[in-house]
């Protein structure tokens, strides 16, 4: 995976929004209407959202932080631990 | 009961009576006991009268009924524990001992919980609020705010003890691992509802990029508990706060029956805290499933759409046929046409030598054409001479016949006979115009006679006579003359004129009798 080549329009997407325009892809090639060039344009695009996905997917942290006030208001955060 | 007889160390004090005598401390200090040891434990319902918070911390009040007051007190510790706010006039049902204050002779209940006296008290209560902040519009639909597919952060507000924080970072993990801020609050209690929506309020104004990152949804959650425990979610600070977030926000407070007024005023409603955490996140392995089926189907579908083409384009090669064979067939027709050709070349020429050669054969050469032409000249020109000297000599054969011919005799005869035949004709003319004269005059004589016979003037003779107009034409009918109009008169020997009209005196009546009688005569004809 070569995220620095990753389109900025796509590395710019929600997950949401990528699994959609991935799933739309899917569909319209699958339908096969579309001519060759627009379908090898689309497979492209569709190889590139699927990477943007995966990434998205991968950045799964369990990281938990706790939210501290100091004395004059302002909020902080530290590591919590709990149990 | 203690029996004050058998209290041991009293001794009698007066003589006449045994009862002993004790001091102030002493008999505070037992009466006490009695209270303590009597009223241990108590459950007492009553109205909250003048609350007052001390300084200390300690809470003084007086539950009341309409014929006694009780004086209570509420420690400090157990203050922060109780689950609903004591207010003046509210119907409460305490928990608690009874003991007693030496110092002032009073007695007081010691509480140790306090609860609305009655469900029905607090839900109603409860009921008027929602009711309240429903109309203020606090819990419309058009309020609701969508949840992220996909929170990068997700802010907690809950006790960070307990199992809640723990049950939701659990099915988080499970799910899908996020970043979590906790914001810990007490969730029961006094304070409890202000920490809640103070936690909300905090989240809402983190800034996005900020040192500490922005959650992009809340959940606030609380395990299960009774309704009073619950009260915190009640509190109008707290359903304020969450409705007015915004962050999305899903309540999940309590058991799946509980519902607090939270739940009215956040975005989602979880029935548990394990729920909230289910509606925050997607499930990442099944989105990961997707995302690889889609690459796969992504693949397959390509390749079907390389694969489909290019038998698409072996078929239509297939029917462009093989240019080879395509070739040899157009070769060998070639090969024929040119064989043709060249045969067809050969018996042309061939056709047309013969042809030339018949020609040639036809051809003379212009000598002989020549002497031809010479030999016919000389023939012409010998039957030439021939014919001419043969028509001179019959020309001049019959001039000599005609020469001989042409003498004067004829001539001669001829002018005698002619002069003989003119002597001899006036003789004869004369009788001829004599003859022919006398026949003329005598049909002549006849006709006159003839003529006469059939005039008018026969008629006139016999004594009719004529008359004519103007114009000399006769006049048939009387009708046609007018009075004084001029007409003549025919007779047989001449003509007269005459006036038509009645006699005049200077007229001879005869006259006008004869002129009288003429239309009557005149209609004879």
């Amino acid at each position: 995976m070569t995220d620095q080549t990753l389109p900025p329009d796509i590395a710019a997407l929600s997950f949401e929004d990528a699994l959609a325009e991935l799933e739309r892809i899917v569909r319209q090639l699958e339908e096969g209407k579309a001519k060759l060039d627009d379908a090898i344009q689309s497979y492209e695009r569709g190889t590139w959202l699927k990477r943007h996905c995966e990434a998205k997917l991968r950045e799964a942290q369990a990281k938990v932080d706790r939210i501290t006030i100091a004395a004059d208001g302002t909020i902080g955060a530290e590591p919590a631990r709990l149990d | 009961m203690s029996d004050f007889s058998s209290h041991p160390g009293l001794a009698p004090t007066r003589p006449g009576t045994n009862l002993p005598e004790q001091s102030v401390s002493d008999l505070a200090r037992s009466v006490k006991r009695t209270v303590e040891d009597a009223f241990g434990y108590v459950r007492v319902r009553g109205e909250i009268s003048q609350p007052k918070r001390h300084t200390s911390g300690h809470l003084y009040l007086r539950l009341k009924d309409d014929a006694a007051v009780i004086e209570a007190v509420c420690w400090k510790g157990t203050v922060a524990r109780l689950s609903i706010r004591p207010e003046e006039g509210m119907e409460v049902v305490c928990t608690g001992k009874l003991t007693t204050y030496p110092g002032r002779s009073q007695y007081q209940l010691v509480i140790d919980s306090m609860e609305l006296a009655g469900e029905g008290a607090l839900l109603k209560m409860l009921e008027e609020r929602k009711k309240r902040l429903a109309a203020e519009g606090l819990f419309d639909a058009e309020r609701k705010k969508p949840l992220p597919f996909l929170p990068r952060v997700i802010g907690v507000v809950t006790s960070p003890t307990g199992a809640v924080i723990r049950d939701i970072l659990h099915r988080l993990a499970d799910r899908f691992p996020r970043p979590v801020l906790l914001w810990p609050v007490a969730v029961q209690g006094e304070g409890a509802a202000a920490q809640v929506a103070r936690a909300i309020q905090g989240f809402n104004r983190l800034e996005p990029g900020g040192p500490v990152p922005r959650p992009d949804l809340l959940i606030v959650a609380r395990g299960g508990g009774s309704l009073e425990d619950l009260m915190a979610f009640n509190e109008e600070i707290v359903v304020r706060a969450a409705a007015e977030s915004r962050i999305p926000l899903i309540s999940a407070v309590g058991h799946e029956t509980d519902t607090t007024l939270i739940d009215f005023a956040s975005d989602r409603r979880a029935p548990t805290p394990t729920a909230a955490a289910e509606m925050a996140v997607p499930v990442r392995a099944d989105l990961l499933d997707q995302v690889l089926d889609d690459e796969r189907r992504l693949h397959r579908a390509m390749t079907r759409a390389l694969d489909q083409r290019r038998t698409l384009v072996q078929g239509l090669a297939r029917g462009l046929g093989d240019p080879q064979s395509l070739l040899n067939g157009l070769s060998q027709r070639l090969d024929d046409r040119g064989e043709r050709l060249t045969l067809s070349m050969r018996a042309g020429i061939e056709r047309n030598q013969g042809a030339v050669r018949q020609l040639g054969l036809k051809l003379r050469h212009p000598r002989d054409v020549l002497r031809l032409a010479v030999t016919r000249l000389d023939g012409a020109a010998r039957a030439l001479r021939t014919g001419l000297d043969g028509a001179l000599r019959l020309s001049d054969g019959r001039y000599h016949r005609i020469a001989d011919r042409l003498s004067d005799r004829a001539l001669r005869r001829s002018l005698a006979d002619g002069t003989a035949r003119l002597a001899d004709l006036p003789p004869r003319l004369d009788r001829a115009h004599l003859a022919g004269l006398t026949a003329k005059a005598d049909r002549l004589a006849q006709l006159g006679r003839l003529l006469e016979s059939v005039s008018h003037r026969g008629v006139l003779s016999r004594g009719f006579a004529l008359v004519t107009d103007a114009d000399g034409q006769p006049v048939t009918r009387a009708a046609d003359l007018m009075d004084g109009q001029r007409v003549a008169i025919a007779f047989q020997d001449g003509d007269r004129p005459a006036v038509i009209g009645a006699p005049t005196p200077s007229a001879k009546p005869a006259r006008s009798r004869k002129q009288a009688e003429i239309p009557p005569q005149g209609r004879l004809f």
